[in-house]
């Protein structure tokens, strides 16, 4: 049976090419894998290879023939003794599908992709900031490192599959003291101490957690995890996309995030909005203690991989938490701290300690600033934030990263998308500054955002 | 490249040999039909054919169990068939559709499948070494004596995390073999314009990972130092080196040249070292096969290639309402 010989695509953009030589001849006996021809594609001449056995019956186009379309007949193979077929692409035979590329067909539009996460509209909004404990219960004073430690220990307690592993996580009781004990109560198989090799941790708890663990992977501070972030983005969080569902990734990478204090510009830098920007990814980073625990035993069960932004400064703050045998907080839903009518201050992390002092002077100035802790970044509760513009008509946000590309020019985007009606002033974001972060003290303290620049956003803001 | 050391008098069985045989020869049949249909525009972006390679992954699935695990590089198509998925599957994937492994949302570089233990399929050059050893950990920590396999090439062979893993797998006992396929060329560079350290599984000796050097076009050999590597693994001896000598006749990709080197040095490897040339020849002489019985092989595998082709083009292509499925478990 006769078969066409198609012009090829040879690269990803090749649309044409050039056929600049013939190595075959009419009546010539080809093998499967015998070079046939060199083309000249955009990028390169390259050799052309018989898929099929036959002899080269006829050729339909000569060398040297410029522009010659991908899937044109360029020659017709037969089978020994076989007559070649009357010229012209006679539709197509058994070895070669008819030329028509998968791009042609596709269909074009039977039917509209789901709503991305923002609509344009305005709509009503239902803040979700409901109470996270039930009046009454009962409460205990505990610093951010016990309530982290705490979630840590109840959920391995829990669960046999959740295990620690990261630099100094063990023998060394934690860089930061957050894993004290651990390794006393659960043994080295479950505290697992790395060498300084954190491309290598990362991948290998990516790959355990596909195996059917639960890896909660400890950096010594975020900073280090820049050596690792391939894994967290490429393999952690992309697969189970690639894999079309199949290959979900439960796993925790955890540690300090952002400025401690004097420690220059490589170990100083907030990475909230890099991470936030990655679909695939839970992105969380805490204030309180309470946050802290609830949160993380939420992301020690979730099925996805979850960034956890710790701040070494709040380590040690102490905060009220619930004394409940299984506390867990939601994704996704804001905490609003402080009620106000007159600005939404809105931030995360360590922002909130910010936040929280600039709402108290502004009382003292007679305005009523609302308060809104996001908690988790990826996902949003967008809904809480607006419906709390749309009662306050203002809005500061609040962050210690860089300004470009931050949580606070993403939320500006996305209350004027769906609240600009709403609005009595331009969004103000106030972040860190555009600089490395300087070592010198006076230095440091410019570069980072404080209470005072908050109540000078919100004054502006309040035209006051 | 060494020359061909095993058994040309083998005490194999026939049935052995002819299943070698067919798992090499539906590989090689399949990436020349995926090159075909590349031509035709049915298959888009980066497509790495594994032509010339058959017999390392074909020697060493012969040395796995249920339960193995495996991964490799973007070069996957071959690992995939020699672990059992479907032809179907994985030609379905390379033209975008929904019949794909992935439902066409990964392509060439990136499937999967859980029933068969297979784990990629990963883009990231070297990306996978770790993430094996994390496999291999998950076995490690459930106290089970399965074996997994990590793929990679020479190319990979000079990437940092390589020997992070090396260095962890040793110290913690993991239960991973590293299987390098020295085909000889990362992309265009050959390997002696990458290193001075060009005995790759020697590498392992700075972190005690004993290895060997193996003639990976020789089914045999492969799969007699498979056998030594898992059975070291098996018994809780921690991770194994082997360094596959192979070849690839194509070029890295689609889009490959392949002007760095000589079409006589391809010739040379495919008339002297041919994998499948190699079992042919032990078949024919030891007469456990006619070329009557080779040919009726070839068309049984033929069919194969051309039934997954005609559903890789007729499966149809994903929902628009896929690209929102599949972000979040």
């Amino acid at each position: 049976m006769a078969t066409e010989i198609l012009m090829p695509a040879l690269s990803p953009t090749m649309e044409e090419g050039t056929l600049a030589k013939w190595l075959v001849k009419e009546g010539d006996a080809v093998k499967s894998g015998q070079i046939i021809a060199e083309i000249e594609t955009d990028k390169a001449t390259m050799e052309f290879e018989a898929v099929d056995e036959g002899t080269v019956g006829k050729i339909l186009v000569a060398e040297g023939t410029q522009g010659v379309k991908v899937n044109t007949p360029i020659a017709v193979l037969v089978e020994e003794g076989e007559a070649v077929p009357a010229s012209g692409p006679s539709g197509a035979s058994s070895g070669a599908a008819a030329p028509s590329s998968a791009k042609s067909d596709a269909p074009q539009s039977d039917e509209p992709p789901a709503a991305p996460a923002v609509v344009a509209a305005p709509v009503a909004v239902v803040s979700n900031a409901s109470p996270d404990w039930a009046e009454g219960t009962a409460m205990k004073t505990m610093t951010v490192r016990e309530a982290l430690r705490e979630a840590m220990a109840e959920e391995m307690r829990a669960n046999g599959n959740v295990f620690l592993m990261g630099e100094e996580v063990g023998e060394y009781q934690g860089a930061y003291k957050i894993s004290q004990g651990l390794l006393d109560e659960f043994g080295p198989k479950r505290v697992i101490d790395t060498p300084i090799t954190e491309i290598g941790f990362a991948g290998i708890g990516v790959g355990a957690a596909w195996g059917g663990l639960s890896p909660i992977v400890e950096f010594m501070t975020f900073n280090f995890a820049m050596q690792a972030i391939d894994h967290i983005i490429n393999s952690a969080a992309k697969t189970n996309y690639m894999s079309g569902g199949q290959l979900p990734c439960p796993i925790v990478f955890r540690g300090p995030n952002g400025a401690a204090a004097r420690v220059a510009a490589q170990h100083s830098q907030d990475y909230a909005a890099w991470y936030a920007a990655i679909p695939g990814l839970r992105v969380v980073m805490p204030y309180s203690a309470a946050d802290a625990k609830g949160l993380l035993k939420s992301a020690i069960r979730d099925p996805n991989p979850v960034v956890f932004l710790e701040n070494e400064i709040l380590y040690g703050r102490s905060f009220e938490v619930p004394d409940l045998p299984d506390f867990t907080i939601p994704f996704g839903k804001a905490r609003i701290w402080r009620e106000g009518s007159d600005v939404t201050i809105v931030s995360f992390g360590i922002g909130m300690a910010h936040a929280l002092e600039a709402a108290d002077q502004l009382a003292k100035d007679g305005i009523s600033a609302e308060v809104i802790d996001l908690r988790t970044l990826r996902p949003i509760d967008y809904d809480t934030v607006l419906a709390s513009v749309m009662k306050t008509n203002r809005c500061v946000t609040v962050e210690e990263g860089f300004p470009v590309g931050s949580i606070g020019n993403h939320l500006s985007a996305v209350i004027m998308e769906r609240a600009f009606d709403y609005l009595d002033a331009p969004v103000v974001n106030c972040t860190g500054k555009d600089v490395p972060m300087p070592y010198a003290a006076n230095l440091e303290k410019l570069a980072l955002i404080t209470p005072a620049e908050i109540v000078t956003a919100v004054k502006s803001v309040c035209y006051r | 490249m060494a020359a061909r050391k095993s058994s040309e008098k083998s005490n194999v069985s026939k049935d052995e040999l002819l299943k070698y045989y067919r798992e090499m020869l539906l590989i090689r049949r399949f990436e020349e039909k995926a090159g075909q249909l590349y031509g035709m525009g049915l298959i888009g972006g980066f497509c790495h054919l594994y032509i010339g390679q058959e017999a390392v992954v074909v020697g060493l699935e012969a040395c796995t169990k249920d339960g193995d695990k495996r991964l490799t590089s973007y070069r996957d198509h071959g690992h995939m068939l020699a672990c059992g998925m479907e032809a179907r599957g994985v030609m379905a994937e390379l033209t975008g559709r929904v019949g794909g492994y992935s439902k066409g949302k990964g392509g060439s570089m990136h499937m999967f499948s859980r029933e068969k233990h297979f784990y990629g399929g990963h883009g990231i050059v070297g990306a996978q070494v770790p993430l094996g050893a994390g496999l291999a950990m998950s076995d490690w920590y459930k106290g089970n004596d399965n074996v997994t396999f990590v793929y990679f090439g020479d190319g990979a062979a000079n990437q940092g995390q390589v020997y992070e893993t090396y260095n962890m797998a040793e110290l913690w006992g993991l239960p991973v073999v590293f299987v390098i396929e020295n085909n000889q060329y990362a992309m265009g560079t050959s390997m002696k314009r990458a290193t001075k350290s060009t005995t790759l599984f020697g590498r392992g000796t700075a972190y005690g990972i004993p290895g060997e050097q193996v003639d990976g076009m020789d089914v045999l050999a492969v799969k007699a130092a498979g056998e030594k590597a898992v059975a070291h693994c098996r018994a809780g001896k921690g991770p194994y080196i082997l360094e596959m000598m192979t070849y690839r006749y194509r070029g890295h990709s689609m889009s490959d040249p392949a002007k760095y080197r000589t079409r006589e040095e391809v010739e040379k490897i495919k008339q002297e070292k041919d994998a499948i040339d190699h079992v042919r020849d032990l078949l024919v002489g030891a007469g456990h096969a006619s070329e009557e019985d080779l040919k009726t092989i070839d068309k049984e595998i033929k069919a194969i290639v051309n039934d997954s082709a005609d559903f890789a083009k007729e499966s149809p292509e994903p929902q628009l309402s896929e690209l929102w499925t599949d972000i979040y478990a």
